[in-house]
């Protein structure tokens, strides 16, 4: 009997506990896991199927996942795509879950600065739905592609410039606080850049749309098989939850084999969480 | 020979020499104020540190004193007084206002240049330009170059702080944590959506509404002024868009269909400038849905033309804007502005021929309708 009591108690206790609400989190030090949808309270599954507006949100966010590829692909010290307009883009439902966009947009190269022509593009952008987050599936198309080789002589030479085993570059704040990046610098801006698209495209989802806010900092590493090496921290910036993300990551770069991402660390960031410097 | 002559021959008079330096004084007063905004020494293509915004705002209002006001209406956590400018021109009919704020976030820094771009402009052009005399003289501008001031100044510390966007009040509780995302604290269908209850989130909301004294000030700005308000609108970057209210995807403005034709004319406006392209739409189908913001609650209290402006660029150098583009970034902002301000004050303000005919005219129509009722 007493057990009995004691059993029952004990199961009445439990299922009057409160279950702690869904949205709300125990306040944490510092900002939660990296890429993924913020602890914010946004309508789930807002994105609607069929035909999307291209000026929309939905339609955006797919195509920088389209356009992270891109730069994974055919980013260079000299060649950096931005988007430039969304044009057409569609949604579907797909069997295995998630959801998978049609989409059709153009690029410019951002090293051609403001005469370089426009790019167009198509793509599907297949965001799986999985118990834990795995990046998008792109399948992608742009015309006109091979035909972009005016860099070959720059990569080139910056290429012999740095992969001399004295060479030992490194720097800071990239652009600094007033948007500044020297000449010098501008090349390892971009690698940076084509090296954060890798960990952009694979922590992006419907619910996040990244840009690389600053590289932190370059620090050359020893060259191996005649790769340069690169360590970048970068700081990514994500719209829907402001959130400033901090990855360090060790890169590869050659004119042959183009960038190659060999490590990813997220490092986790407590400026707000400790007393303001003096 | 008489007494005096020597000395006329050997040298100037005391009277003369006054004289010509009095002359010379006159002129150079006369240069400075007819100058008006000569600012030779304040470079509007920099960003400037708090001080030095301060400074300037002294500086235009101590210059312009017939047009130029300052107010305080308010303290920040760090106990600054936040203060704007009031600009126009004395009018004996009823006027009405506009209102800007730059730099809610910290980080976006472009914004409180535009600010004070705005000033320059419409300060320098008011006596030459027809139009722009007409939006001072039927208009009053309350512009606060940099709201969050605390967040502002952080910023600027060093490297590490330079992407700061909050304010600078502490966590309550247990939060480690500084700051609330003053955006998303005012009393505008505060913590429904696009909000993070995380107190280090940098969407963090607050513990409740309006726990922000900057954001209190501003409500209690707003509410004073709402009969006046005709216009508001807030700065921020970046991203190229032009927003209109709601933040939350299932609430629409009952003015939306003008607001987006306002919007679509503005963002026109801009493109013709440089070519750079500005979408238009609600938060939650351009950007994404929030809640608590200051441009949401400027329209729920009946400020009837809210509108927030994010800058350039689309990403590429996101928040760290090159100090090259300030000029064209402002340059075309104010063309977007302007398209607004202009619509929200012609409709209003009729010339007085019109206003004249209108009462004729409902005169007329209001005596046959009661000649024709009689029963």
């Amino acid at each position: 009997m007493k057990t009995f009591c004691s059993v029952w108690l004990l199961l009445s206790l439990v299922e009057l506990s409160p279950a702690p609400p869904v949205s709300q989190e125990p306040p944490l030090a510092c900002t939660g896991a990296p890429g993924h949808a913020p602890q914010s309270e946004t309508a789930e599954d807002m994105a609607s199927t069929g035909d999307l507006e291209p000026t929309h949100y939905p339609a955006r966010r797919a195509a920088t996942v389209a356009l992270h590829y891109l730069n994974t692909h055919h980013g260079s010290p000299f060649r950096v795509f931005g988007l430039q307009q969304v044009h057409k883009a569609s949604a579907e439902d797909v069997a295995a879950g998630g959801r998978k966009y049609k989409l059709d947009f153009s690029v410019t190269d951002w090293a051609s600065g403001s005469e370089g022509p426009a790019l167009r593009c198509s793509a599907d952008v297949l965001f799986p739905q999985t118990e834990r987050h795995s990046g998008p599936e792109v399948q992608l198309r742009c015309e006109a592609l091979q035909q972009i080789n005016r860099t070959a002589q720059e990569e080139h030479a910056f290429y012999q410039r740095y992969i001399s085993p004295d060479s030992a570059v490194s720097a800071r704040d990239i652009p600094d606080s007033y948007g500044n990046v020297s000449e010098e610098m501008q090349p390892f801006w971009r690698l940076a850049r084509v090296a954060a698209s890798f960990i952009m495209l694979r922590e992006s989802s419907e619910r996040t749309e990244f840009n690389m806010a600053q590289v932190a900092s370059v620090a050359q590493q020893g060259s191996s098989e005649e790769q340069l090496m690169l360590e970048f921290v970068v700081l990514l910036h994500d719209f829907p939850s402001q959130e400033i993300i901090q990855w360090k990551l060790l890169a590869s770069w050659s004119p042959d084999r183009g960038v190659r991402v060999l490590q990813t660390e997220w490092q986790p960031r407590c400026p707000h969480a400790t007393k303001p410097p003096n | 020979m008489l007494p005096g002559s020597a000395s006329l021959d050997k040298k100037p008079t005391m009277k003369g020499s006054i004289m010509w330096v009095l002359l010379v004084l006159a002129l150079v007063v006369q240069d400075r104020l007819a100058g008006g905004l000569e600012h030779k020494s304040y470079d509007y293509t920099k960003y400037h540190t708090m001080d030095e915004i301060s400074a300037w705002m002294n500086q235009i209002e101590r210059e312009n004193p017939d047009v130029v006001s300052s107010m305080i209406y308010g303290q920040t956590y760090e106990n600054r007084n936040i203060s704007l400018l009031k600009i126009g021109l004395n009018s004996t009919t009823t006027k009405k206002a506009v209102w800007m704020d730059c730099g809610i976030h910290a980080r976006e820094w472009i914004a409180p240049a535009f600010c004070q771009y705005f000033v320059k402009e419409i300060l320098g052009s008011y006596e030459k330009d027809s139009k722009v005399n007409a939006l001072l003289k039927n208009l009053d501008f309350y512009i606060t170059p940099v709201l969050n001031m605390d967040g502002y100044i952080y910023s600027w510390i060093d490297d590490t702080t330079r992407l700061w966007r909050k304010s600078r009040s502490p966590g309550t509780g247990n939060c480690t944590c500084f700051g609330t995302d003053l955006n998303r604290n005012f009393y505008a269908n505060w913590g429904m959506v696009g909000i993070s209850r995380d107190c280090c989130s940098e969407i963090y909301n607050g513990p409740s509404p309006l726990s922000e004294s900057e954001a209190k000030a501003v409500t209690d700005f707003l509410g004073m002024h709402q009969n006046q308000l005709l216009c508001y609108l807030t700065i921020h970057s970046y991203g190229q868009l032009i927003l209109v209210p709601y933040g939350h995807p299932n609430i629409s403005a009952p003015n939306y269909d003008e607001l987006m034709e306002v919007g679509l004319a503005a963002a026109k406006a801009i493109k013709s400038v440089h070519g750079k392209s500005y979408k238009v739409g609600s938060s939650p189908d351009v950007l994404y849905a929030n809640s608590g913001s200051s441009r949401d609650f400027a329209r729920l209290i009946g400020i009837p033309y809210s509108f927030t402006f994010e800058l350039r660029d689309e990403g590429q150098h996101g928040f760290l804007l090159p100090e090259d583009q300030i000029q064209p970034t402002c340059e075309e902002a104010y063309q977007g502005a302007m398209s607004i301000i202009n619509y929200v004050h012609d409709k209003n303000f009729k010339s007085a021929a019109i206003t004249v005919t209108a009462t004729l005219w409902t005169t007329l129509t209001a005596l046959w309708i009661s000649s024709t009722n009689v029963i």
